[in-house]
């Protein structure tokens, strides 16, 4: 195997916690590492509260100044982006690092037309006039397969379709040519055959540019189609990370085990019960004082609840648990 | 070693978890704690709380009565006697206690507020009820209703108050009651639209929709579940108009409506009576205009804390 | 087994006014525009379509919750569209729903208790408060002590149960599911599916199930329907359905779904629908979906609009060249994508 390139993004102990004072603080995201090289496609998989999107806000550096604490490392370039002045992250965004947000209603300026929201990328990152600019923007439009892109120019965003609008979203995200693409739940919003439409101008657009994706998703069909390496959060801590195939196939988290478990899906058969994950999310203990996952797991033993896991390497993947699955019962039960 | 878990999807584990209340936490209970802890709605509680008490109690407050120009005799054209030992506050132009005339002010401008407030609320409300609850279930005829409600009340919201205030002064008298009926006038509009609005809207949301599936009578669906959901914005407007409306008593004051009798303690008279003696007294200016800005204050601070309280938007 | 439910050519249109004095109709939207629909009793029917298919409103009218403008309603031999005033509201105590947001569909001033009890005062049915509220609240798997709390104490999965609960108090035998668990958690759809089943069991329920995901439809459905704007493309029973897809929109559905096993997302068919959905105030002329349609023939489908028929046992597909597509006789052809006024 080559050796691998140095990596793009190192996100190291990164931590996010909300407080306000007089209230308890909330531990949004805690001690999350990862990595992303070059032309990876990276998956951040979770439900709601997992701490996924606040992850890739951090990362991003758009979370709120008040009433939020950050630490750790978000490094690019050999740079604290956390640290970093506003104005070397606002030269960063949008050239090298873009971002596709899951709204295309309120993600886009209702009252500015498509053509200078996408021109208008261009020329902050570049020396383009305006001209340049909107010749750019319209063979963008067109790559990200919208028809009649010269007409689109004009018009404004409710005029288009959601599936349209999230086109125009990821040709801004990807109007200068960015080394990273980070993609926050985008397609949730959408129909399944328009997802089925902007997933695959994703993947094409990626594959072109080269560029590393960050997808951000509760969707492990999503995954399972297009990112590499996957990271599993709970509760704000990541509890699974290794490449997909071994993911899918060998679960070795319950919560990951559960969760494939527990989706009704088109290629299993239809009488096999849904065993679902008992209990609901917001069952948790704090991950100070034990496993976060640890009241709904069937796997739970004493040391799940006085003491909480670290994030270990194990062979094959980094896991977050004092009693995995195993592996044989698990590639059994999926391959059935 | 396992524990055993519950079946599948079944009721939650508690794993030694501190004990959840036997009573849950009903909306109004739960704003009224997050306004416990906000420190602008504290403060705004006080004035508004001093602000009542001082009127209320305000004959054990003042050794003398009010309007009596006792000491008219110490009053010169070029001076007016300012603090002492007997007059906290000094002496107003006309020779009463400036000190109970503040506070006696406190309290005409309680009631001229709170009375015209009322006024607004009660008929704006119940207007607002009508054309809601009949627009919100009502199909094509209720829209009707509703249609022309609201068309009477647009009609009276654009009479400019002002002008409103005049009309009444010179129908009912240039009285106290003429001042009350004006401001109140003016606030109708104001309260009947928001009602009726938020009535509509919530008319629109799937708990309703659940309501009418389960086979509830309309007159019900109005009356338990969407008007409980829509006073909520109408009870901080009262808040906030409270405050609006001991400013415009008092400037209705100022412009010459309201009781004649020029010794009667209220805030916005004594602004008249303070310009032609303002070089040599501004004092007499000062505290009762500072007065209403500070009362009008705690009522806007504790009406927006309200607000923010009781919308659920900004929960959690 | 004879139907309970059975809807003829029912037609939900919605009027489009303009004008500022006379505000006249000027057009319509066509949210359902002819459906025949039979469920039997016990059964459980799913239907399954994209946005702007109609499916929620199919769902409400058959409630009356939405306005019924052409078609019957038959429930138990009764014409329920055209029902009105007391009749109307007696038979909503037979035909219930489970609504998509759990938050949004509960009164928030409401207790939990007050939320089970008030159905069963509104139509004047005796009841012991106390045993009622705990056995609805356990055939739910919900604690007692959830009576007293308020509906934002709960998590989204729990307010869903509490939802069913309200559903079930009246005793119906009909429950109407619209998106049961699209707003819930990935994690606790399944324990919602299978409690429905259970209850279904248990009381012995007949369900319309309304979904856009195919694979929550497919595993809880004994029958399918797919419906695209405003009309039914195919049904069948859900085993045939999805092994043997007929109409080419079930087909780009069923391609479009990701699953979670990257051996066979790598190596599927995807079957990708070009532009967007045609808007329901101007359906296509034809065939609603000739537009979009990568097996169109333009002998037909661009004026023709294809019936509902049988293809098989208890399949029916609405297209002209089922057949001649699954023999492979039709084969699939680029789409230029419609110029679409997205509005």
């Amino acid at each position: 195997m080559p050796t691998p390139a140095a990596p793009l993004l190192t996100v190291r102990d990164l931590a996010v916690t909300f407080g306000v004072r007089g209230q308890r603080a909330v531990h949004a995201v805690d001690e999350v590492s990862f990595e992303i090289r070059p032309g990876q496609h990276v998956g951040l998989v979770g439900e709601s509260g997992s701490g996924k999107s606040v992850t890739s806000l951090a990362i991003m550096g758009l979370l709120p100044k008040r009433g939020v604490r950050t630490s750790g490392e978000v490094l690019w370039g050999g740079r604290n982006l956390l640290t970093a002045d506003p104005d070397e992250l606002s030269r960063l965004r949008g050239r090298e690092i873009a971002m596709v947000f899951q709204d295309p209603m309120t993600s886009l300026n209702p009252v500015v037309p498509i053509g200078v929201q996408v021109s208008e990328v261009i020329r902050r990152h570049e020396k383009a006039d305006r001209r340049e600019a909107q010749d750019r923007a319209e063979a963008l439009l067109r790559q990200v397969g919208i028809p009649d892109p010269g007409r689109r120019l004009r018009e404004y965003p409710h005029q288009l379709s959601g599936g349209m609008r999230q086109r125009v979203l990821i040709a801004i995200a990807i109007a200068c040519g960015p080394k990273l693409l980070i993609a926050d739940e985008p397609t949730t919003a959408l129909d399944v055959t328009i997802q089925a439409q902007v997933l695959e101008v994703l993947k094409e657009l990626v594959a072109d540019t080269n560029a590393a994706l960050l997808l951000i998703t509760h969707d492990l069909g999503v995954v399972a189609g297009i990112c590499d390496e996957v990271n599993v959060m709970y509760s704000g801590r990541i509890v699974e990370s290794t490449t997909r195939n071994r993911l899918f196939a060998t679960p070795r988290h319950p919560y990951t085990g559960g969760l494939l478990e527990s989706i009704p899906r088109l290629d299993s058969p239809r009488g096999a019960p849904l065993r679902p994950i008992p209990g609901s999310p917001n069952q948790t203990i704090p991950w100070t004082e034990g496993c976060a996952f640890a009241p709904r797991c069937g796997n739970r033993i004493d040391e799940c609840t006085s003491s909480p896991p670290p994030l270990k390497y194990e062979g094959d993947r980094d896991l977050r648990c004092y009693n995995p699955l195993s592996d044989p019962a698990r590639a059994e039960a999926v391959q059935a | 070693m396992s524990i055993t878990l519950p079946p599948a999807g079944g009721p939650p584990v508690t794993l030694g978890l501190p004990e959840e209340e036997i009573h849950g936490v009903s909306l109004w209970r739960g704003a009224f704690r997050r306004v416990r802890r906000n420190p602008s709605a504290i403060a705004g509680a006080i004035i508004v709380a001093v602000f009542v008490l001082v009127a209320v109690f305000a004959p054990l407050l003042t050794p003398y009565a009010p309007g009596s120009a006792e000491w008219s005799g110490q009053v010169t054209p070029t001076s007016v006697p300012g603090p002492s030992a007997d007059h906290w506050l000094g002496l107003d132009r006309f020779g009463s206690d400036m000190w109970t005339q503040m506070v006696y002010g406190a309290r005409q401008s309680l009631v001229y507020g709170v009375v015209s407030t009322a006024i607004g609320l009660i008929v704006g409300a119940t207007l607002g009820l009508v054309a809601g609850g009949f627009g919100a279930v009502g199909g094509r005829f209720g829209q009707s209703v509703d249609t022309f409600i609201m068309r009477c009340v647009d009609v009276m919201l654009s009479i400019p108050s002002l002008l409103l205030a005049v009309s009444i002064a010179a129908v009912l008298g240039q009285n106290a009651y003429s001042v009350m009926i004006a401001i109140g006038a003016a606030q109708v509009p104001i309260f009947a639209r928001l009602l009726r609005g938020s009535m509509l809207s919530q008319g629109r949301s799937d708990y309703v929709l659940a309501a009418g599936a389960l086979g509830l009578r309309k007159k019900r669906i109005v009356v338990s579940h969407v008007v409980p959901n829509s006073v909520g914005p109408t009870i901080v407007q009262a808040t906030l108009n409270l405050a609006t409306a001991i400013i415009e008593v008092a400037a209705l004051s100022y412009l010459g409506l309201g009781a004649s009798d020029p010794a009667i303690a209220e805030w916005g008279r004594m602004l008249v009576a303070a310009q032609d003696r303002f070089d040599v007294a501004p004092r007499l200016a000062i505290l009762p205009g500072v007065a209403i800005a500070i009362t009008a204050l705690g009522f806007t601070l504790f009406g927006e804390a309200l607000r923010e309280a009781l919308d659920p938007r900004t929960r959690r | 087994m004879s139907a309970l439910v059975s809807v003829e050519g029912l037609k939900v249109h919605f009027p489009i006014r303009s004008g500022i004095v006379l505000n006249r109709k000027v057009g319509a939207v066509k949210a359902v525009d002819g459906v025949d629909l039979e469920i039997e009793e016990g059964r459980t029917l799913g239907l399954v379509g994209e946005s702007g298919c109609g499916k929620s409103t199919l769902g409400r009218a058959l409630l009356r919750l939405s306005p019924v403008t052409e078609g019957k309603v038959i429930f138990d031999g009764v014409d329920v569209a055209g029902l009105r005033g007391e009749e109307l509201r007696r038979i909503r105590q037979d035909m219930q729903m489970v609504f998509q947001d759990p938050l949004a569909s509960l009164n928030p001033r409401q207790s939990v208790e007050t939320i089970l009890t008030e159905p069963l005062r509104a139509h004047g049915i005796a009841y012991d408060r106390r045993n009622r509220v705990r056995e609805l609240l356990d055939q739910v798997g919900m604690p007692p002590s959830a009576a007293q709390k308020y509906p934002h104490e709960f998590s989204g999965g729990q307010r869903q149960r509490i939802g069913i609960a309200r559903a079930i108090a009246l005793e119906p035998r009909f429950v109407i599911a619209d998106e049961p668990v699209s707003a819930l958690d990935v994690s606790i759809q399944a324990q919602v599916l299978n409690l429905l089943e259970e209850l279904q069991q248990k009381l012995g329920l007949t369900y319309l199930v309304i979904a856009h995901d195919l694979a929550v439809v497919r595993h809880v459905s004994d029958e399918v329907a797919v419906m695209y704007l405003g009309g039914i493309v195919e049904q069948a029973p859900s085993d045939d359905l999805y092994s043997q897809p007929f109409h080419p929109y079930t087909k780009a559905l069923m391609s479009a779904v990701p699953v979670p096993d990257p051996r066979i997302e790598a190596t599927r068919e995807r079957i990708l629908l070009q532009g967007d959905l045609p808007s329901p105030a101007n359906p296509p002329a034809g065939c609603r979906f000739h537009t979009r349609c990568p097996f169109r023939q333009e002998a037909r489908c661009d004026t023709e609009r294809p019936e509902l028929r049988l293809i098989g046992p208890g399949h029916r597909v609405a297209c002209h060249y089922a057949e001649d597509i699954a023999a492979g006789r039709i084969t699939a052809h680029e789409v230029t994508p419609e110029e679409v006024f997205a509005g």
